[in-house]
C-alpha cells in the first residue's frame, strides 16, 4: 500500500474518490484497473466508518427476499462473486433461518420461494438435521431452512482493495479530510483536504470527484452545494468472545432486532437493533443499556449459550438509507444502491454520488460508478472486477492445497502461520520471518507477529495503533488489549521514533476499546476491564495522560 | 478441621493478617483460591497517593485525615495507619523483603512506559528516584533483552532524556534467553527470570554487561531477576563494574511474585496451613455468627474457626463479582456498597477515575462484614474487597491491603482469648 508518496497539488486527477470504506475502495479499485487516474481521500483510517461497524455477514440475500428482491437479487450475485474474488476475505459457514414455536409457520414456505424466485437456493431441513448441523441452535426451533450465508472481513477486503488500487497506480491518502471543495463556475474541479496528522491544509484538482463518504456523503454533497437526504440508522451489535456457532443463525420472520447471529473468526457476533439517530450524533454514538438488553434477550432465543457466554464489547454502525428525491421526510425510504449523477440532476459537472447499498454490494456500487466515471470520462474499458481476484485470495481449487503447505519454509509455528494466512491470504509470504524475533508474539489472543505487525506498518498504512487493529486483529481478541497493545505501542515508538506519540496513542486505543466495553462490562468482561485499568492505569502510570482523540473530543 | 482464624484470600492482605495472628501464637488457614494480585504489582507499595480532591500528596501520614468517614483508613483511625505503617519496613525485613524510601514522604518510581509516577517505598531492587534534578547530566545504558516485548528501552530513555540525562540503548543476545522463543508465549519476564536463576547465565550476563557499559553509565535493566529472593539482584550489582538500576517491564511482576513468595513461605514456616488452589463455595450461619465454611477440594469436610477473614479481593479476584443489575459478594450474600444505575459504574473515559472501582463490602467500624445491615459477629473484610476507597486513582492499594490486614489482626488478638 503505497500511499502517499506521489499526491502532487499541481497534478490533475481523471477521479478523486472521497472516503475510505469498502465502497471508495472499490471504486478506486475500479478505476485504477480501467486506467484512470486516482486519488483517493479518508477523512480517518480506512474501514474507520460503517464498513468497521456491520455484522461482517456475507449475505445471501435471503434476508432481503422477502421485503426486497432486487437488493436479494443483487446480494446473492455478490456473494457468489466475492466467494471467488475474496477467499482470504470470505467463511463459507452456511446459514440457517430458524423458526421458534413464537413465530408463525407459515412464513417459512413464502420465506422459500422469495428466496428461489431471485436465484438464491434455500431449502427446508428437519429441525433435529438442524440441530445436527449447528449444535448451538435453540432446539426448540420448529423449522429450519438452509441458506448460503457466510462471513465476510470487512477490514481485509478493504485493505485488498486499496492494495490492488495502490499497485495499479492509485494514490491513498487516510487522516485527509475533505473541508471544501475547488470550483470553477458549475463545474468541480477539485477538493480542499485538512490533514490531521499535521494540520496542513491544501488543494488536490481532478476531472471528477465521486462521493463514496457513505453517511458522512450527505455533508460532503452539502459542501458541494447539492442536497441528498440521507438519514442515519443506527444498528447497535454485540461481540462474544467465543466461536459459539459455526453456521450463521437467522430468524424466519419479518427483519427484526437481533435476528442474525454470525460467526467469525475466534467470535460471533449478533445484531442488530435498528433506530434513526440525529445527524449530530454519527460521529459519536454509543451502544444503550436498552440496545444491550435488546441484543441479548432476542440473541439468546437463537442460541441459548449466549447467556453465559462472556461478551467482549458492543458497537454501531451507521447505515445511510437515502430518501427518494420527491420525499424530503425520508418516508419513502431505499435501501438499494443510489448513484446520482449531479450534472444531469443538480446541474453541477464533475461531480458523483454513490451511496445507499451495503456492505456486500460494495463491488457492484464500485462498478456502477466507475462506468459512470468512464462514460464521462470518455473512457471505453469494461469493468473486470467481477472476475479479477483480490491481492490475497488464492485461485479457486488452490486454495485447499494452500491450506496445507506452509507459506514459508520457517521456525514460526503452524498455528501463527496459519492465522498469518487467514488474515493476508497469499500475501502472508510478504511478512518478514528474516530473523528469529519476528516470530515472537504480541497479540496472544489473535497470534499476532512481531513480523506481521511491522508488515502492517510498512505495507498497509498502519500508522495507528487502531489502523494495526483493523489490519491485523491486534487487540480485538479476548483479552481486548489488556498487554498486546502495549507491546505494540512498544513497537510503535520504535517505528515512529517517539514515545511521546505511542503512549497517546496507546490512551486512544484503550478509550476506543472501552467504548465498546463498557457497555457490556459485568462479569468476566468487568474482570478484565479493571485488570486492564490496573495495569495500564497504576502500573504503568498512563492516568495521567488524556486521550486526544479526535472523535473523542467531540 | 479447626483453626483460630481462617483467612479467605492468599493475596497480600491475607497472608499479612496471617503472619500477623501465627506471629501471636494464633493457629491460622489461608484457602487461596489462585494467583493474587501481587502478580501484577508496581514494584512499589503505595499508602496514599492522592487526596479525594485530586491533589498530589507528599507527606502521606498529614494527608489522612482529609480522607472520608467510610475510607477503610479512617476506620483504622489516622493514627493507627501511620503506626503500622512505620512499624511495616522492619517487620517485612524479617521476611527479606527489603523496603527502600522514606516511610513519611511519598517518592517517585519510572514506570514501565516511562512515565514518572508517585509511589511510597519500594520493593527490594527498586531504588526510589527521589532528586529528578540528579538525572541531568547523568549517562544512562538501557539494556534489553533480544525479543522481548515486555520492556520498552525507548519510552525509559526519552523519560530520562528529558531530565537531562544522556542515553544510550543496546541489546543483548543470550542464547539461554533467546531458547526461549522457540515457543512464541514464552518470552515473558517470568520464563527470563527462570533463566538467571542459573549462575553460569548471570556470569555470562555480568560479562555482557561490563563489555557494553562505559565507565560512569548507569545500566538500566529489566527488573526480571529472581523469583523467590534477591540473590540474584545482589549478585549482579557486586560483580557488574557499572552503577544499575531496575525498571519494572509489564506484568507478570517478578518482585511481586516474590513477595508473595516470601510472605507464604513465613506464612508456613510460623506453622500457617496454606491451602493454595481451593475455593470456598458455601458457609453454614447461626444467627450472625459464621460456624464454617465448606470448600471445593474438601468437599465433605467443613472448616471451623473462631474468626473468619475475607480477604478475597476485587471484581478481578471475584471477591466482588458484577451481574448486569447488581453487584454481590459471592460466598456470604454480604451487603455491597454499589450503585444500583449501572449508567452511573463507569466514566466513558477510559482514564478517568472509573466509580466501579470504589463498590466493596460493606463493613462496620471493626470491619465486620454485614448481611441486611447487620454486622456477623466473627467476620471481617480485609485489603481490596472492602469499599470506601480508590485504590487506583487514590494510590492507596496496597496500603489498604497491609493497614487493614493488621488492624484486623489486632481486633481478633484484642477480642478473642487464645484457645
Amino acid at each position: 500500500m503505497k500511499t502517499d508518496n506521489n499526491a502532487s497539488a499541481q497534478r490533475e486527477y481523471d477521479v478523486i474518490i472521497i472516503g475510505g470504506g469498502a465502497t471508495g475502495a472499490g471504486t478506486a479499485r475500479d478505476c485504477a484497473l480501467r486506467g484512470l487516474s486516482v486519488l483517493l481521500l479518508e477523512r480517518f483510517d480506512f474501514t474507520a466508518g460503517a464498513t468497521g461497524r456491520n455484522h461482517g455477514l456475507l449475505h445471501s440475500g435471503a434476508r432481503y427476499a422477502m421485503t426486497d428482491g432486487e437488493s436479494a437479487a443483487e446480494c446473492i450475485k455478490e456473494n457468489m462473486i466475492l466467494k471467488n474474488i475474496a477467499n482470504h476475505c470470505v467463511e463459507d459457514t452456511s446459514g440457517l433461518f430458524v423458526t421458534l414455536p413464537e413465530d408463525d409457520i407459515s412464513y417459512q414456505a413464502k420465506f422459500i420461494d422469495a428466496c428461489n424466485n431471485v436465484g438464491i437456493h434455500a431449502y427446508p431441513i428437519n429441525p433435529k438435521d438442524a440441530i445436527r448441523m449447528e449444535p448451538s441452535v435453540n432446539k426448540s426451533i420448529v423449522g429450519a431452512v438452509v441458506v448460503p450465508d457466510g462471513s465476510i472481513d470487512p477490514f481485509r477486503l478493504t485493505t485488498a482493495n486499496i492494495l490492488d488500487a495502490t499497485a495499479h497506480g492509485a494514490t491513498a491518502l487516510t487522516f485527509h479530510e475533505v473541508v471544501g471543495f475547488e470550483m470553477s463556475q458549475n463545474r468541480v474541479v477539485g477538493v480542499k483536504t485538512l490533514n490531521h496528522k499535521n494540520g496542513e491544509r491544501r488543494s488536490y484538482y481532478s476531472k471528477l470527484v465521486i462521493n463514496a463518504g457513505g453517511i458522512w456523503g450527505h455533508k460532503i454533497a452539502q459542501m458541494a452545494g447539492v442536497a441528498v437526504n440521507m438519514f442515519p440508522a443506527k444498528g447497535a451489535l454485540l461481540v462474544f468472545g467465543h466461536r459459539v456457532n459455526n453456521v450463521v443463525i437467522n430468524r424466519c420472520r419479518k427483519p427484526a432486532d437481533a435476528d442474525i447471529l454470525v460467526p467469525g473468526d475466534m467470535i460471533c457476533v449478533i445484531g442488530t437493533t435498528s433506530s434513526r439517530v440525529p445527524y449530530e450524533e454519527i460521529d459519536n454514538m454509543n451502544v444503550t443499556a436498552d440496545e444491550v438488553a435488546t441484543l441479548l434477550r432476542e440473541g439468546e432465543k437463537l442460541a441459548p449459550s449466549l447467556a453465559s457466554t462472556r461478551i467482549l464489547r458492543a458497537y454501531s454502525g451507521v447505515r445511510p438509507l437515502v430518501a427518494a428525491d420527491n420525499d424530503p421526510s425520508g418516508r419513502n425510504i431505499s435501501r438499494g444502491i443510489v448513484l446520482l449523477d449531479h450534472a444531469v440532476r443538480d446541474g453541477l459537472e464533475g461531480f458523483i454520488t454513490i451511496t445507499g447499498g451495503k456492505l456486500m454490494t460494495y463491488r457492484l456500487m464500485a462498478e456502477w460508478a466507475t462506468d459512470l466515471a468512464c462514460r464521462k470520462l470518455g473512457v471505453e474499458v469494461p469493468c473486470t472486477t467481477a472476475l479479477r481476484p483480490l491481492p490475497g485470495s488464492t485461485i479457486a481449487g488452490q486454495s485447499e492445497e494452500a491450506a496445507e503447505t506452509p507459506v514459508v519454509e520457517s521456525t514460526t509455528p503452524a498455528n501463527i502461520q496459519r492465522a498469518e494466512v487467514d488474515r493476508h491470504g497469499e500475501l502472508a509470504k510478504r511478512i518478514a520471518r528474516t530473523n528469529c524475533y519476528d516470530h515472537s508474539l504480541v497479540c496472544e489472543c489473535e497470534n499476532v507477529t512481531v513480523g506481521e505487525v511491522e508488515y502492517a506498518f510498512k505495507e498497509l498504512s498502519a500508522d495507528t495503533l487502531t489502523a494495526l487493529r483493523r489490519r491485523t486483529r491486534v487487540g480485538m481478541g479476548t483479552c481486548q488489549g489488556e498487554l498486546c497493545s502495549c507491546r505494540a505501542a512498544g513497537l510503535l515508538s520504535r517505528a515512529h521514533g517517539c514515545s511521546e506519540k505511542a503512549k497517546a496513542e496507546l490512551v486512544n486505543f484503550l478509550n476506543e476499546r472501552w467504548k465498546g466495553i463498557y457497555p457490556v462490562a459485568w462479569g468476566d468482561s468487568l474482570r478484565g476491564a479493571q485488570l486492564a485499568s490496573w495495569i495500564y492505569g497504576s502500573v504503568c502510570g498512563l492516568n495521567t495522560i488524556k486521550p486526544t482523540d479526535k472523535i473523542a473530543k467531540k | 478441621m479447626r483453626y483460630d482464624t481462617i483467612i479467605i484470600g492468599g493475596g497480600l492482605s491475607g497472608l499479612v493478617c496471617g503472619i500477623k495472628l501465627q506471629e501471636a501464637g494464633r493457629s491460622c488457614a489461608i484457602i487461596s483460591a489462585g494467583q493474587s494480585a501481587l502478580h501484577f504489582s508496581s514494584g512499589a507499595f503505595d499508602l496514599l497517593g492522592v487526596t479525594a480532591d485530586g491533589t498530589e500528596v507528599e507527606r502521606p501520614f498529614d494527608a489522612l485525615k482529609s480522607l472520608p468517614a467510610e475510607h477503610p483508613y479512617s476506620k483504622v483511625g489516622a493514627d493507627g495507619v501511620e503506626a503500622y505503617a512505620r512499624a511495616l519496613p522492619q517487620w517485612f525485613a524479617q521476611m527479606g523483603i527489603v523496603l527502600n524510601g522514606d516511610v513519611e514522604r511519598n517518592s517517585s518510581r519510572i514506570t514501565p512506559l516511562g512515565i514518572v509516577r508517585k509511589s511510597w517505598m519500594m520493593l527490594d531492587e527498586y531504588t526510589p528516584l527521589a532528586d529528578e534534578a540528579a538525572i541531568a547530566g547523568s549517562r544512562y545504558l538501557i539494556v534489553n533483552f533480544a525479543g522481548f516485548l515486555d520492556f520498552y528501552p525507548k519510552f525509559i530513555a526519552d523519560c530520562l532524556e528529558q531530565r537531562g540525562g544522556k542515553c544510550r540503548m543496546e541489546v543483548l543476545s543470550m542464547s539461554a534467553v533467546e531458547k526461549l522463543r522457540i515457543n512464541p508465549t514464552e518470552m515473558r519476564s517470568a520464563n527470563i527470570a527462570k533463566v538467571f536463576q542459573s549462575q553460569r547465565q548471570l556470569d555470562k550476563l555480568v560479562e555482557l554487561v561490563n563489555s557494553k557499559a562505559s565507565e560512569g553509565e548507569t545500566v538500566v535493566l529489566p527488573a526480571t531477576f529472581g523469583l523467590s529472593d534477591t540473590l540474584p539482584v545482589e549478585y549482579l550489582r557486586s560483580h557488574c563494574r557499572n552503577n544499575l538500576m531496575f525498571v519494572s517491564p509489564v506484568p507478570p511482576s517478578i518482585s511481586g511474585i516474590r513477595v508473595q513468595r516470601r510472605l507464604q513461605a513465613h506464612f508456613v514456616k510460623l506453622g500457617g496451613r496454606f491451602y493454595a488452589g481451593d475455593t470456598v463455595n458455601g458457609a453454614t450461619l447461626e444467627g450472625n455468627r459464621v460456624t464454617g465454611i465448606a470448600t471445593v477440594n474438601h468437599s465433605d469436610i467443613l472448616f471451623h474457626a473462631d474468626n473468619y477473614v475475607v480477604a478475597t479481593g476485587s471484581f478481578f479476584s471475584n471477591g466482588i463479582v458484577a451481574r448486569s443489575n447488581e453487584v454481590v459478594e459471592p460466598i456470604f450474600g454480604a451487603d455491597v456498597n454499589y450503585d444500583t444505575n449501572r449508567d452511573r459504574w463507569f466514566d466513558r473515559c477510559v482514564m478517568n477515575r472509573q466509580p466501579y472501582m470504589d463498590f466493596g463490602v460493606a463493613t462496620d467500624a471493626d470491619f465486620r462484614m454485614l448481611k441486611g445491615g447487620r454486622p456477623f459477629d466473627n467476620m471481617y473484610a480485609i485489603g481490596s474487597v472492602l469499599d470506601g476507597h480508590n485504590p487506583l486513582e487514590e494510590g492507596s492499594g496496597s496500603g489498604v491491603a497491609i493497614i487493614t490486614a493488621m488492624h484486623v489482626a489486632n481486633s481478633i488478638l484484642t477480642n478473642t482469648a487464645k484457645r
